[in-house]
Parts: structure tokens; sequence; C-alpha cells
């Protein structure tokens, strides 16, 4: 062992030191292509796998009915559809406001401590837990009325939607040219109208791409609804009461037994991911669009 | 003081002689309150979570005290609480997570920022991307019926027989898939995307002058990426992986579906475990007793606690790196 060493140090300085420096380098480039491949993998495995399994259980009958029981194929997951977006129609509700408000603060009072302190806390609330999100949400909304509720379910994702519409709506109003807000003002606008509708306006697009993107973010979270909106097996759309979604519904039929369930849960990943996958291309898109017209 | 009475006096004759100037004066107060209210809702909503999720297991914290932390008693039915299988389980599948996916982001972000040839930055970026754009209970479920399987079959008897790594005391013991070995992959995917977007970013935040400097002093183009732009980028690179580490703490469902649920102390990576988090998804909707509610409220807490200050410190580093780009 410490011979070959040896042989290999003593050849080392026959050698041309610059050769073995650009061999190194190439192979070390060549390593970090191999890291971005391996990375590129498991996105596609698990695409196909996805796309393998889900497709041959997908049919109109999964939007259109109900859970069939157990041992009966079939079934849909409509309840669930129907549910989800509910929660996403909650969710909005509860951080649209606040994440867009927040942001207009902190754009416009860029260098105060406050916002500074506040920009801070939105990137460590962005951090937080989904499941520390989901028995807060418990503690706070469901433990004092005694059940479960669509409501608490969607204020849970919309909590965690703050964050992320803030620091969206901060950013894209940043970009808009301080001569805009500057001519409004010289024509008499007053401050508020100015933010709002010149302001507010201009920056829509990308605000509106930044909805979109936390809106995809938060669909697909499970553990803030475990213990708040529940689940439910049958139609309901009473937001004070349990109701069904579908990441839920997938976990469910994930960790049961019967391979019916399984197949549904294959089905409803598929939905679900291709729901987030094309919310996220078209932000990406109309991100990129805008872009594109700002350099020219 | 006195200045500003005169011109708010002054502001106010104005105003009474011009009624609209005045009703904008007050809609631009009422604006900025509201503006003001909506930013302040996030620091209530943080101070909030706190407070609420202390309360709950504040019996448990209580009557347990420090042993909470380090005791692996976990028994319901005779009211015993430790959380230290949980936190070990948490703290092992996040370092595994680390540790595979920390090398592969940085190598895939030092390629798209350095390397690759322009057509294929964007498209290789964005698959990336996807990866983080993935649900969690997708990676569990496909974890399940794919990972799982693949492991149970052939890298835990790879591991453990042909490399022989039974012998030490990680890689021993049945292969059953469920495992902190698997949550711990899980893992490393799902954080991945996070690490290599933070590092993608400040790569390219670092001057292309650095660059240059490194490449005119006759250094190949790998030697100027470690001796010139990697040492500028280090702080947020570090930042991102932080960053990464406080997603692996959370992560909750997929971890869920694939650690197999056990409380258990062991050293084998083939066992199955529980994170802080795994544990509350599981077991909060069976709790009976009050005492075992406020337990896995208490882990709850300690999963919030950890992770302020693991996310804390990656935003003043990342941060800090954002202010020396500028």
């Amino acid at each position: 062992m410490s011979s070959s060493v040896f042989a290999t140090s003593a050849a080392r300085p026959h050698l041309p030191r610059l050769t073995r420096r650009k061999g190194m380098s190439v192979v070390m480039i060549a390593l970090t292509c191999l890291a971005a491949a391996i990375a590129v993998v498991p996105l596609l495995v698990i695409l196909g796998y996805l796309l393998k399994q889900g497709a041959s259980a997908l049919s109109l009958d999964f939007f259109t009915r109900m859970p069939a029981p157990v041992g009966e194929a079939g079934g849909g997951m409509a309840n669930a559809i129907v549910g989800t977006l509910i929660l996403i129609g909650i969710a909005c509700a509860v951080g649209l406001p606040v994440g867009i408000g927040a942001g207009l603060y902190l754009a416009e009072q860029k260098g105060a401590k406050l916002a500074e302190l506040v920009r801070f806390l939105a990137d460590v609330l962005n951090g937080l837990p989904s499941i520390v999100m989901g028995i807060f949400a418990w503690q706070f909304l469901v433990r004092p009325v005694g059940h479960f509720s669509a409501i608490a379910g969607g204020v849970a994702i919309g909590a965690m939607m703050i964050p992320l519409v803030t620091r969206t709506t901060e950013e894209m109003v940043r970009t808009v040219p301080q001569s805009l807000r500057e001519a409004a003002l010289a024509l008499g606008y007053p401050r508020w109208r100015t933010s709002l509708q010149i302001v507010l306006r201009t920056a829509l697009g990308g605000i509106v791409t930044g909805v979109l993107v936390a809106v995809a973010r938060v669909a697909g979270e499970t553990a803030p609804l475990l213990f708040t909106a529940f689940g439910n097996q049958f139609w309901s759309t009473d937001l004070s009461q349990p109701i069904a979604a579908l990441p839920l519904q997938i976990f469910t039929y994930a960790i049961s037994p019967y391979d019916d369930w399984h197949a549904q849960a294959w089905a409803g990943s598929l939905v679900l991911i291709a729901l987030v996958l094309i919310i996220s291309l078209i932000a990406r898109f109309a991100t990129r669009a805008r872009h594109g017209r700002a350099h020219d | 003081m006195m200045r500003s009475s005169i011109d708010a006096g002054a502001a106010a004759t104005r105003a009474a002689r011009r009624p609209s100037l005045q009703r904008s004066a007050l809609a631009d107060r009422v604006y900025r309150g509201a503006i003001l209210f909506f930013a302040l809702c996030i620091p209530a909503l943080l101070l909030l979570i706190f407070l609420e999720v202390g309360r709950a297991g504040w019996p448990a914290l209580r009557q347990f005290g420090f042993g909470f932390l380090t005791s692996s008693a976990w028994d319901p039915v005779h009211g015993e609480f430790g959380a230290a299988p949980a936190i070990v389980g948490t703290l092992v599948t996040s370092v595994i997570a680390l540790v595979i996916a920390t090398p592969l982001a940085l190598g895939s972000a030092i390629f798209l920022s350095e390397f690759s040839p322009q057509w294929l930055r964007q498209p290789v970026s964005f698959l990336i991307d996807l990866l983080a754009a993935v649900p969690s209970v997708v990676y569990g479920l496909w974890g399940v019926f794919f990972l799982l399987p693949l492991l149970r079959t052939a890298v835990m008897p790879f591991l453990r027989d042909t490399l022989h790594l039974g012998a030490t005391p990680f890689f021993n013991g049945p292969a059953y898939g469920p495992s902190v070995l698997a949550a711990g992959l899980i893992l490393a995917i799902m954080v991945l995307p996070y690490i290599a977007a933070v590092s993608r970013e400040v790569l390219l935040a670092v001057p292309r002058s650095q660059r240059e400097a490194a490449l005119a002093l006759g250094a190949t183009r790998w030697e100027a990426i470690t001796g010139a732009v990697l040492p500028y980028a280090r702080v947020g690179i570090i930042g991102g992986v932080i960053l990464g580490l406080g997603r692996a703490l959370g992560e909750t469902m997929a971890v869920t579906m694939l650690i197999g649920n056990r409380h258990e102390l062991s050293a084998s990576l083939f066992s199955p475990g529980y994170t802080m988090a795994s544990l509350i998804a599981n077991e909060f909707s069976e709790a009976t007793t009050d005492l075992h509610l406020s337990a896995l409220m208490a882990v709850g807490f300690v999963l919030l606690v950890i992770t302020l200050i693991v996310n804390a410190a990656a935003r003043l580093l990342v941060r800090r790196v954002g202010g020396v780009s500028r």
C-alpha cells in the first residue's frame, strides 16, 4: 500500500506541473457536470414513475365521482379536489391582504429599523416547519371550538403564504421606477393613490406571479391540514366542518393496505403535481416574458 | 418640536381652506396605518405561534424538565415522556441529508454558474428548481413504492454485505426498508434544490473581476473557482446549507411515511426511528391524555425553537453576502 503511494509521488515530478494542474481542472469540471446530472435524475425518475402509475388510474371519474368504499375499484376524488380549491381560497383571503400590505410597507420604508426587523422575521417565518403551523392552528382555532374545520386548515396554509407573498410584493414594488411615483405625486395624486393605483398596478404582473408560486407551494401542503381541515370522506363545502383535501386524501390512501387505494393515491398525486407544475410553469413564463421586455 | 408644531399649524390652516386636501391627508394616514398594521401582523403571528405552542407544551415541559430532552422513555399509558429518540432521529436524518445533498448541490451550482453552456443553464436550473415544487406527500408516496423496495432489495444488502459495512454498528441489522437511512435519502433529494438555488445565486453575485484576476495570474479554471470564487462566496453558501438544514429538520410527510415510526435509539441507520415532526404527525390525533398531547406540543415547541435559531442564522449569513455583493 505505502509503496504504491511512494511510486506515484516519485512519478509525479516527471509529469509537467502545468499538465497536472490542467488535468485536475478538467476532472473537477467534469465532476461538477456529473453533480448537475445526478441532481436532475431524481426529478425525472419521480415524474416518470408517477406518470406510469398514475395515468392508468386516472379517468374522468376521478374528477367527478366520490371516493369508493374499500374493496370497490374506481371512484374519484371530486370532494378532495373541490376541498383543496376551497382551502386555497381561504388561504388567499388570509394571506394576500397581509402579504401584499406588508410587502408595500417594506418597499416604502426601505431603510427603517422596523422594516429590517419585519423583513428578517418574514424570512424566519418562511422557514417555520409546516407541522408546527399545523399544531398552532389546532391549538388556536380547533381546540377552542371543539371540532376540525375548513377555516382552520385554510388559515394554517394562508399563514404559510404570508412571508412568500410579502417578499415578492416588496421585490416587485421596488422595481417600479421612482420617476413614475414622482410623476404621480407631481400631478397632485395623494400618496395612497400613487401607491395603490400607480405603483401597485405597475408591479401587479410580478405580484401575481409571486402569488401563483405561493399557491403552488401551499396547495401540496399536507402537514398543516392533518389536525385542522382533517379530511372528509363525504361531500362537504361547509367551512365550519372538516373538509377533504387532495394531499390529505393521497396520504390516507398511500398508507392504507389496499391496492385500489394505492392506485387512487397515484392518480391523486398526478393531479396534484400537474396542478403545481402548471402553476409554476405559468409563473415562470410570465416572469420571463416580462424580464425579456424589461431588457429590450 | 417648535418648528414642527408651526408647520402642522400652517398645514392645518391650509387644509381647512381646501377640504379635498384635508381628506387626502387623512386617507394617506389611513393608508400608512393599514400597511403598517399588515407589516406588524408578521411579528405578531410569529410571537403568537411561539406563545400558543409554548403554552400548550408547558405542562409536559414543567413535569419532565430538562429530562424531556434526554430521556428516551415514551409511554403514553404510564405518562412517561422523553423526546430524545425523536430529537436524535431528527438530527441524524438531517445530517445524512446534508452530507449527500451538499456536494451535489454545490457541484451543480458551480457547473451552472461557471461552466455550463448557455443553452443548458436555463433548463437544468429549472429542473432542479422543480424538485422544490414537488409536494412532500408525493415524495412520500414515491418513497414508499419506489425507494423502499430499492433499498430493501439492493442498496441495503449491498452496503451491509458487499461492502462489508455490516461490521460497523451503523449498517447492520435486518433490511426492512423503512429506516433512518430511507428518511435521510428522501430528505437529501428534498433539500438539494434549496441549497443549489442559494449557492447558484451567491456564485452569480461574485464579481467577474474576481475570476479574471485569478485567471490572469495563471490559475486554471478550477483553481480560479477554489482560489478566488468560493472563498468570496463561502459565507453565503454556508447560509444556503443551513437553510437546507432548516428544511430538513422540519420536513414532515415524506419522513413520516419512510422512517418506520419507532421510539428507539439505535446506532444502525437500517433501523426504524422517529423525527420530531413525524412523531407529532403520527401520534397527535391519537393522543388520549392531556399529558400526551402536551408532550407532543412540547416536541413541537422544541422543533420550533431549533428551526427558528437555524433559520435566523442562515438568513443572517445569506444577507451578509448579499450586502457585500451590492
